[in-house]
């Protein structure tokens, strides 16, 4: 389904160079499948999302989307191709509401439609509709937004880039289990979720570890977890040696 | 009565007005009156010394709405018009008020509006008055209104001035003072483009204490247009005053926001924000990941902003 070939990304750095953030990365996403990427912070997790995405551009390699190369589309032709992407920390606007938001994200919907889709994120629609996207809005909600117009899309690829950030742990409960129900073992789609969270991992059918822009592992969860569990525990326990000077 | 298609336009997009409104309504065309009547509850008369007319609200009168709508259509009209407003005591009334150019001429035309509103204790109003300018003459379409408010004690008005596009030129002033424990919220909304210029210059002096004043401003510079936004809050006695502009500047426009703030009362609390900046590149990026292509997302976000 979505194809990425020898796909590198490169920032310019401070001293006028380019500085790496992918390198050469070799993925592929099959239809009905839940897909964690995580790793260590600054991995490349959200680069690689804004690649796919078209939001950052690729300093080479290619993406394939059922086989139509699509590296060279913006970013709203890739929304038309049918990706979406909740970002990590959503814009605030001026004057849009939310119901203006979900509006755009479903192309066409009735007021039922709206009020369902922000049931399904926890939110009530009498007291969110009609709310600007603005700063009254705390870290929480505006993920519950986002992720209700990732969803509003129906896309083909739906990327969701940390979705428990500044979530409760109720409400993340209730989005995992809305995204695990709308593209587990769901022909037509994927879902790839960005995250830190070791609960969510579980319930993936497979797990990409992202380290220093390259893939260190993939596999299942049996397959991975014990490696991921030691290389916490290593880095743990390094940590405290450096700093208290003795080993936990 | 049926409206020509200009008329009907010009008023479909300054009042909202399909057909004559029901209840009190004075239209002015061309420096004429076109339909006026007055209700039980709100009286309006024409001004005997000079044109205008004089809009009477009886007390206690509630939920009503009068519509006093200006159109210019004649080439070279410069129209001259004073209204005054008087709001009885506890009444609430919704005031739709506008002006709308149709120029097809070299000639410029114009409308000066000299509006004063005296709000009795206790009131509420809501005046909304939107500008607009169309037709394809190089003629300029000129706005330029002159507002005084009294606001009693107690009393509270909302004044929403939009001017939505076509206007050239337009200097607006709007002086305000209000009383013990009133309330005034001014709301500006202004988008220019090509070469148009807009100046707007408000002066809130809040005399009453306990009483409170808001300015917000919302404007988008878009072409070569240039914009000056003064606001001025003046605090006399033991007060809460906040001026907000913030504005979306877009290729060559230039716009320049001087609030200003002055506290003649040690209890007097009074704020400021100001930004202008151009549209946020993660906004473009986030509607267009939704779909729309780059000149929506930037229309999106204007209509949003000014809305």
């Amino acid at each position: 389904m979505l194809r990425l070939e020898q796909v590198s990304m490169s920032v310019n750095d401070s001293n006028g160079g380019n500085k790496d953030i992918l390198h050469n990365i070799d993925l592929d996403f099959t239809s009905g499948k839940l897909y964690a990427i995580t790793g260590p912070n600054g991995g490349g997790k959200t680069s690689l999302a804004k690649v796919i995405m078209g939001i950052y551009d690729l300093s080479a390699g290619q993406i394939f989307l059922h086989d139509e190369e699509i590296s060279h589309l913006t970013v709203s032709e890739r929304a038309h191709k049918g990706i979406a992407y909740a970002f990590q920390q959503p814009p605030r606007f001026k004057g849009l509401t939310v119901s203006d938001l979900l509006k755009i994200a479903y192309g066409d919907i009735d007021i039922m439609g709206l009020r369902k889709s922000l049931r399904d994120v926890g939110l009530c629609p009498e007291d969110y509709l009609d709310r600007d996207v603005g700063p009254g809005l705390s870290g929480g909600e505006m993920k519950r937004i986002e992720i209700a117009q990732v969803l509003a899309r129906q896309a083909t690829i739906s990327i969701f880039d940390e979705p428990e950030a500044g979530v409760d742990l109720w409400t993340i409960q209730r989005l995992i289990g809305i995204i695990v129900n709308r593209f587990k073992d769901n022909p037509n789609c994927t879902a790839i979720i960005i995250t830190h969270n070791e609960n969510v991992l579980p319930i993936c059918d497979e797990i990409i570890v992202l380290e220093e822009g390259r893939i260190r592992d993939r596999g299942t969860y049996q397959e991975i977890w014990p490696s991921i569990r030691e290389d916490i525990e290593c880095k743990r326990r390094l940590e405290c040696r450096g700093e208290f000077g003795y080993e936990i | 009565m049926k409206f020509n298609q200009i008329d009907s336009d010009l008023l479909n997009t300054i009042a909202s007005i399909t057909e004559v409104p029901k209840g009190a309504v004075n239209i002015r065309k061309d420096g004429q009156p076109l339909i006026r009547m007055s209700s039980p509850n709100i009286i309006i008369k024409p001004k005997e010394d000079k044109p205008g007319i004089d809009v009477i609200v009886k007390p206690g009168t509630k939920n009503e709405s009068v519509h006093i709508p200006v159109l210019v259509t004649q080439a070279g009209l410069q129209d001259l018009v004073y209204n005054t407003f008087e709001i009885g005591e506890d009444a609430d009334v919704t005031i739709i008020a506008g002006c709308g150019i149709h120029n097809e001429s070299h000639q410029d035309s114009g409308h000066d509006g000299i509006h004063e509103f005296i709000i009795k204790p206790k009131a509420r109003v809501r005046y909304v008055e939107k500008h607009y300018g169309a037709g394809s003459g190089r003629g300029k379409k000129v706005l330029n209104p002159t507002t005084v408010v009294r606001i009693g004690s107690e009393a509270y008005a909302e004044m929403e001035m939009v001017q939505i596009e076509g206007v050239d030129d337009t200097y607006r002033k709007t002086i305000a003072y209000v009383e013990d424990k009133a309330h005034l919220k001014i709301v500006e909304r202004l988008l220019t483009h090509k070469r148009q210029s807009a100046q707007s210059d408000i002066e809130i002096s809040i005399e009453g204490k306990g009483g409170s004043a808001q300015i917000l401003s919302r404007s988008v510079g878009k072409d070569e247009s240039y914009q000056v936004f003064k606001a001025s809050m003046i605090g006399k006695t033991e007060c809460t005053g906040h001026v907000e502009c913030d504005s979306i500047i877009m290729g060559n426009a230039v716009i320049k926001a001087i609030p200003s703030l002055e506290a003649e009362n040690s209890e007097a609390v009074l704020t400021h924000e100001a930004a202008i900046g151009k549209i946020a590149g993660e906004q473009l990026i986030k509607l267009m990941s939704l779909g729309l292509t780059e000149e929506e997302a930037v229309n999106t976000i204007i209509e949003g902003f000014l809305r």
